[in-house]
Formats: structure tokens, sequence, C-alpha cells
């Protein structure tokens, strides 16, 4: 069959090479933060392989769960509870201020606007449980140093998202309301507000199912909630009970995030 | 001589759907069949039913004279490597680069060692780029598909099929989502194809105009049932209106017949 | 008399809030006192912090590329160990429903464990140290990268398959031609979205001897020598900020 004209070998390698070398380039900074980590780490996979019996006795050295004690964790579950609605529940309040400092067309204030950001994005570098481990440590153990870690948490997090959809608002109701001569409160009362209300809803619940799941090991760090218990259980090697404890937790987040969702329908 | 044979071939999809009712025809090597019909007269399942990606319920389909229907799997994919395909929506990976799509036309030649590997011999590469200056676009093999416009990708389409170094080439509705000018462009690159390497081509379509056009011999299909069979020069708006059932309206009409220079190059 | 029904279910919603409130404030003994001297006390903590200890700038820095390490192996092996399991947790791409099922359960199940209660397991199989880190986001990543990956699997265009089957390409050719190229960059920025969560995670699982730089934190803390503290969160702060932006410039990149 023909072909046409047969296309010169030269050109083919032309083609072919730059994918090549791009592919190598790319190839080469990978191959070095691989070995630059696995020398880090220590990793070894005859190791990994090696310990990993000890790891799946240690998982069966947990069941079968200890039944009975399920009737003490219902203290602190509900205080699980509890630390992470207080905490969604004031870091939805403190975040309003935050997150209107934090959006450029209600913070006309450059120096102010890129103070409230650059706050928001250093505090969301850090992770809720070194909150919790800090406090901890300043403030003393239990379950207000963790509940005050969630809020500090939420409260960035929530500004975060909402302040991004107050920076997406349409102008198109503000106008209308400067137009039969609004004043700024009214504006923000009438024409932001109702367009942010569901995002803002919908960010805090979407947090309150993260608290939900931190608050539940707060106690590894001494800061309150069913963690305490699973703490103590590990470390008196009472697997048993640790099990039924992770066994409860995992019902409690499931039973959360389904009410969650509930409320989502009924608030949004 | 024959290269295509449908004897009483009927096609029922899941649901009692007759798609194609006891279609009975004969194709010469080298022809160029245009397969026009309404929207779900059966045109793609006609189409498909040549390489099988859809199982005739009943009938014999020969190729070249050979029982395609009874073939096994292995048989199957050898003659499937021999039928090149183009559709609608191209069907290009978006994201990979134009030399590798075209390359996919190689995939069933080459070892699958190699093809895993990525390493095809110099001689495939070198079909892969010949095909693509076949289609006037060697300059854009190492641009991304879908960096390109619908005019250049469907070109991309035909190399790939291109690349296979058919004995047909099967295309359905190539052109439907493509503007005038280029409708007419991309007709008229499948038509030179057609006649410079002698690839049988069958094309779906059911714009009349482009139907009478390009195609030499044209065959009308209304509710699954061949209704029309003859040559281009024979057809006129009265036999269009046989085969749809209805008058002619402007939607049945692709328009324009200028090659945008844009799309010339 | 007209009952404004929505306004009745609005002011029912803020009395269901009100009360889970209250009732959540007497349970944990929390009063508006307790909070008025706990806010300072925050501030108090971070004056505590400064200066940061200059001292330890090079440990923490080390400890920290301990933490990016651990993070980088861990992902590693979770997008390795997710790559089928997204496969076999896609549905309408031919995988029978009950493994499509059981598979999408499993991730769920993983998801849901925390990470940190794996680290202290793998704490007390491997011994203290990053490797142990490492398992801990290795396992426990399945879960979100098998979810996402399996959805992406689940938009891909049929397209390219088609097209390749119909020229006769077998299963493996299609997989790697028509399948993967479409897949391997979202899958890789997931991965990236994953490594960016994880590295936090790695700075926490130090808490319970995972390594990292939460070691070095666990230890100042002890101490409450807050200046060393201080130190490892300002290198925390920045270097988190920095492969945050980078990695979120590479996903938009490479999709
Ligand atoms: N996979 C399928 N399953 C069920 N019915 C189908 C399927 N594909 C096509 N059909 C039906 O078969 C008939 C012919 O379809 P098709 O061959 O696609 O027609 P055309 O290409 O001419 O528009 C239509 O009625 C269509 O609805
Ligand atoms: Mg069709």
């Amino acid at each position: 069959m023909p072909q046409g004209k047969k296309v010169k070998a030269q050109k083919v390698a032309r083609v072919f090479w730059v994918d090549r070398l791009k592919k190598l380039g790319a190839l080469v900074i990978i191959a070095f933060i691989y070995i630059w980590s696995a020398r880090g780490v220590g990793f070894s996979l005859l190791e990994i392989i090696r310990e990993l019996p000890s790891f799946f006795s240690l998982l069966g050295e947990m069941i079968p769960p200890n039944w009975a004690y399920s009737r003490r964790l219902i203290a602190p579950l509900v205080e699980t509870i509890q630390i992470a609605i207080l905490g969604s529940f004031f870091g939805a309040i403190l975040t309003i201020p935050l997150t209107l400092l934090a959006a450029n067309n209600v913070t006309r204030n450059k120096y102010i606007y890129f103070f409230a950001k650059g706050l928001m994005n250093i505090f969301r570098t850090i992770p809720e449980l070194l909150y919790a481990a800090i406090l901890v440590a300043g403030i003393g153990l239990g379950a207000f140093s963790g509940m005050l870690a969630i809020t500090i948490f939420s409260t960035v997090v929530i500004a975060k998202l909402t302040s991004e959809s107050l920076e997406a608002i349409s102008y198109g109701p503000l106008e209308a309301l400067q137009a039969v001569g609004g004043n700024k409160l009214q504006m923000i009362r009438y024409a932001v507000v109702p367009q942010i209300l569901p995002a803002y809803t919908s960010y805090s619940l979407y947090v309150f199912e993260i608290n939900i799941r931190v608050s539940t090991v707060l106690g590894l760090v001494g800061a309150g909630g069913i963690g305490v218990p699973l703490q103590t259980s590990l470390n008196l090697f009472r697997y048993q009970n640790a099990s039924m404890i992770i066994l409860v937790t995992f019902i409690l987040v499931m039973a959360i995030d389904y009410a969650s969702t509930k409320l989502r329908e009924v608030l949004v | 001589m024959e290269i295509l044979e449908f004897e009483n071939v009927s096609v029922v999809y899941p649901g009692n759907v007759e798609a194609l009712k006891k279609v009975s025809l004969t194709i010469k090597e080298g022809e160029f069949v245009v397969i026009v019909g309404l929207s779900g007269a059966g045109k793609s399942t006609l189409l498909r039913t040549v390489n099988r990606l859809v199982e005739p319920t009943e009938g014999i389909i020969r190729i070249g004279g050979r029982d395609i229907t009874k073939l096994n799997k292995k048989e199957l994919k050898k003659m499937r490597a021999q039928i090149g395909m183009i559709f609608q929506n191209f069907n290009l990976v978006n994201r990979s680069r134009v030399v590798r799509n075209v390359l996919a036309g190689r995939l069933s030649y080459v070892p699958t060692w190699r093809t895993m590997l990525g390493m095809f011999p110099l001689k495939d590469k070198e079909i892969a780029l010949s095909a693509l200056e076949r289609v006037r676009i060697g300059e854009k093999a190492n641009v991304r598909a879908d960096h390109l416009s619908g005019g250049q990708q469907q070109r991309v389409g035909i190399a790939r099929a291109l690349a296979q170094q058919p004995q047909i080439i099967l295309a359905d509705e190539p052109v439907a989502s493509l503007d005038p000018p280029t409708s007419h462009a991309v007709m008229k690159d499948l038509r030179r194809i057609n006649k410079e390497d002698n690839i049988t081509t069958l094309v779906n379509l059911h714009f009349i105009d482009l139907a009478q056009e390009y195609g030499e011999r044209i065959i009308g299909l209304r509710d699954g049932e061949l209704v029309f069979d003859g040559p281009a020069s024979e057809v006129d708006e009265g036999v269009f209106e046989e085969i749809y059932g209805r008058s002619i309206t402007d939607d049945d009409l692709r328009g324009g017949t200028q090659v945008a220079p844009r799309e010339e190059g | 008399m007209k009952i404004n029904w929505q306004l009745f279910r609005r002011i029912v919603n803020l009395a269901v809030i009100l009360g889970v409130i209250i009732w959540s404030m007497e349970g944990m003994n929390i009063n508006l006192e307790r909070i008025a001297r706990g806010i300072p006390s925050i501030g108090n903590i971070i004056k505590l912090m400064f200066p940061p200890d200059m001292d330890f700038f090079s440990r923490s820095l080390s400890a920290m590329m301990e933490s990016i390490q651990i993070a980088v192996i861990g992902t590693t092996i979770a997008a390795i160990l997710a790559f089928p399991i997204s496969f076999l947790s896609a549905a309408k791409i031919g995988v029978p429903f009950s493994v499509v099922f059981l598979a999408k359960q499993i991730l769920n199940a993983i998801r849901t464990f925390p990470e940190l209660i794996l680290g202290i397991f793998f704490v007390a199989s491997y011994g203290p140290g990053p490797l142990a880190g490492v398992m801990a986001i290795g396992i426990n990543s399945i879960g979100m990268l098998g979810k996402l990956n399996s959805e992406i699997v689940e938009t891909i265009d049929r397209g390219p398959i088609e097209a390749l089957e119909a020229s006769g390409s077998n299963r493996a050719e299609v997989f790697l031609y028509a399948i993967f190229p479409q897949v391997l960059p979202q899958f890789l920025a997931t991965a990236l979205y994953r490594f960016e969560l994880n590295l936090r995670a790695a700075t926490v699982l130090g808490l319970v001897g995972a390594g990292g730089i939460g070691v070095i934190l666990l230890q100042s803390l002890q101490f409450r020598r807050w200046p060393v503290v201080g130190m490892s969160l300002l290198i925390i702060i920045v270097v988190v900020t920095i492969i945050d932006y980078t990695s979120a410039y590479i996903r938009k990149r490479i999709t």
C-alpha cells in the first residue's frame, strides 16, 4: 500500500526526542526527592515486611472488643460531641469579623486586608492537634484546651472559605440597593448576607464534621474527649478496651456525618 | 472485486429495538460509499457491524470473502487491525500529544511487550508521522490533541486510522461536530485518501448535500431497512425525500462549499 | 390567624441550636468567665514563644525535613496501593457491582480511621521513629486517594477506549493508551493534594513518637520551653506555606 513519501529518520528522532528530554528532566528531580526521602526515613521494604506480622498480631489482640467497657464510654463520648459543637460554634462566630476583614470587597484598606488574609493563612498551616498540644501545655489538661484548639482552627478555616465566597458575590443587588439610597449596613443586611449565608452555613457544617473526627483523638494529647480513655487503654496494653473505643468512635463519626447531612438539608 | 458483503444482516438491541432488518449489500474494493438516513435509521449500527463493535443478531458479513461473524477473539483483533474507524467526536486522548494518538493506530501491529514499554520500532514511528503529513498536519506532531481545532482533531483521527494501513475505513458522521468549511475540508481529505490509496471507505452522513457532492455510491436507510442503493448521480431531492420519509429541510444541508483558508493549511 | 411558617421554622431551628449549645456548655463546665480568661492566656502563650530560640533553628529545620520525607514516602506508598483499588471501586467500567461495593466500603472504613491512632499502633509494633509515621500515613491515605481516584475513573471519556478497541488493541493496550493517560495527571494532582494534608499530619505524628518535627515539639512542650516551641512553629509555618504554594502550582500545571 502506498504511504506517500517516507519521512526521514532525522525527523522522527526530532519529534520523539523533545518528549524524552522533558521526561528525563522530571525523572531526575523526582528520583532525587525520593532518594533523599527514603534515606531520611530509613525506608526499607524488608523492615516493613518483617515488622508487619507484629502489627497484625497487635491488631489481633484487639479482638474481640470488650463490650462491657462500652458503658463507661458514654460520658467521654458526650464530651467529644460537646467539644466539637462548642469549638465549631465559637469558631463560626469568631469567623464573622475575620471573614469581613479578609474580603477585599468589604475591607478597602489594603493593609488590614493583607494582615487578615496573612493571619488566616499562617494559622491554617498548623494542624488542630498541635494547637491542642500547645494549649494543654499552656493552659492545662482537659476538654477546655481541646475546645479552644478547635475554635482556633474552625475560625480560620471557615473564614478562608467564606471570605472567598464573599469576594465572588454578584454586585447587582448591591447596586440596586444603592440606587434606592440604602446605607452601608442596610446594604450588607439585604444584599450581602443573603448571598453568602448558604455558603457560610454549609462551610460551618463541613468544619463541624472535621471537628468531630478531630475531637475523637484530642485525648491522645490530653485535650479531653474519648481519646482520653483510648490513651489510657493503650498505655496499659488493654487492647480490647481500645478496640471498643475505636468501634464506638466509628459509629459516632458515621452518625454525626449522617446528622450533619440532614441538618444541611434543613438549614441550607 | 468484492471486499465487503452483507447477507440478510439483522441487529436487535436489548429492549427489542430492531436497528437493522435483513440488510444485504455488496461493496467493491476502493469504493467510496455514503450511507444516509435520519437519526436513528441504523447508520451507526450498520457501520459497527463491520468491525463487530455491534454483533449482528443474524446474517452473514464477509470481508474479502471470509465470514467474520464467527471469528474468535484473536482473529477478530487481527481483522479489526485492518479496519480504520473515524468518529463524530474524534475519540482522541485529549491530554496526549498528537503523535501518541496516531501511534495508537499501530498498537495492534507491534508486539505487546513493546507497546507496554512505549518502544515503537522506527518503522512504526515513520508510518505514524507520514500519516500525519498525509492530512497536512505533520507540524502538529508534538502538540497536545486538545490544543487543536476541531477540524485538526478530526484529521488526527483520520491519521490514526491511516496509520493502521487499513483495507477499509469506516467514518461515523465524521463532520457532524464541524462547521461547514471544515466539513468540506475533511470530506475532501477522506475522498483524496480513498482515491490515492484505494482504501474502501464507508461514510455515514445525514447531510444530503455532502452525500451528493462526495459520495460515489449512496445507500439509504430508513428504520433499519435498506431503501436505496445506487450511484450518487442518480440521486435527487425526490430520492432523499423517500429515504427520509419526509420533505427535505435546511437542517438536512451542511451548506457552504468554500474551504476556509485557515483550515486549508 | 395566619401563621408565618418560615419564621416559625427559623425560630425553632435557632432554639434547637441554642439549646444544644447551652447543653454543651453545661456539660463541659464552660462559662463566659472561663472563656474570658482563656482568650488572654492564648495571647500569653504566644508572647512566651518570642523570641524563638535560634539555637534550635537547625535542629528544628532538619526535623521538619524529616516530616517532609515521611509525607513524601507515605503519600507514595498510599498512591501505589490505592492505584489498583481506584479501578476496582469505580462503577461503570465493567467491574462487578459486588466488588465495587465492597471496595468502596473498605475505602470508607480506612478513611474514618484516625491516622494518629494508626500512628500509635505502628509505633507500638515498629518502634518509635519515622518509619512508623510513614506507615500510618501510607495506610491511612489509601482511603481518600482511592475514593477520589475512583471518582476520576468514573468520569473518563470512553471515546478513546472505543477507538482503540475498534482498531484491534488488546486490553492492556487499551488501558495503557486510552485510560492511563486520561487519569494519570489527575491521579498525580490528588496525590499532591493529599501530600499537602499529609505534611501537616507528619508534623503531628511526632506527638505519638512517629518521627518528624512533632518529636521536638513534644519534648519542648513537656518542659515548657516556649522559645523552642516558637522556633518549631515558625519553621512549620514557613515550610508548610512554601510547600502548599509549590504543590498547588504543580497541580494547576498538570491538570
Ligand atoms: N446500544 C443500544 N441499545 C439499544 N438501542 C440502541 C443502541 N444503539 C442504538 N440503538 C437504537 O437503534 C436504532 C438505530 O440506531 P443508530 O444505528 O445509532 O442510528 P443512526 O446512527 O442512524 O442515528 C435507534 O432506534 C437507536 O435508538
Ligand atoms: Mg449514528
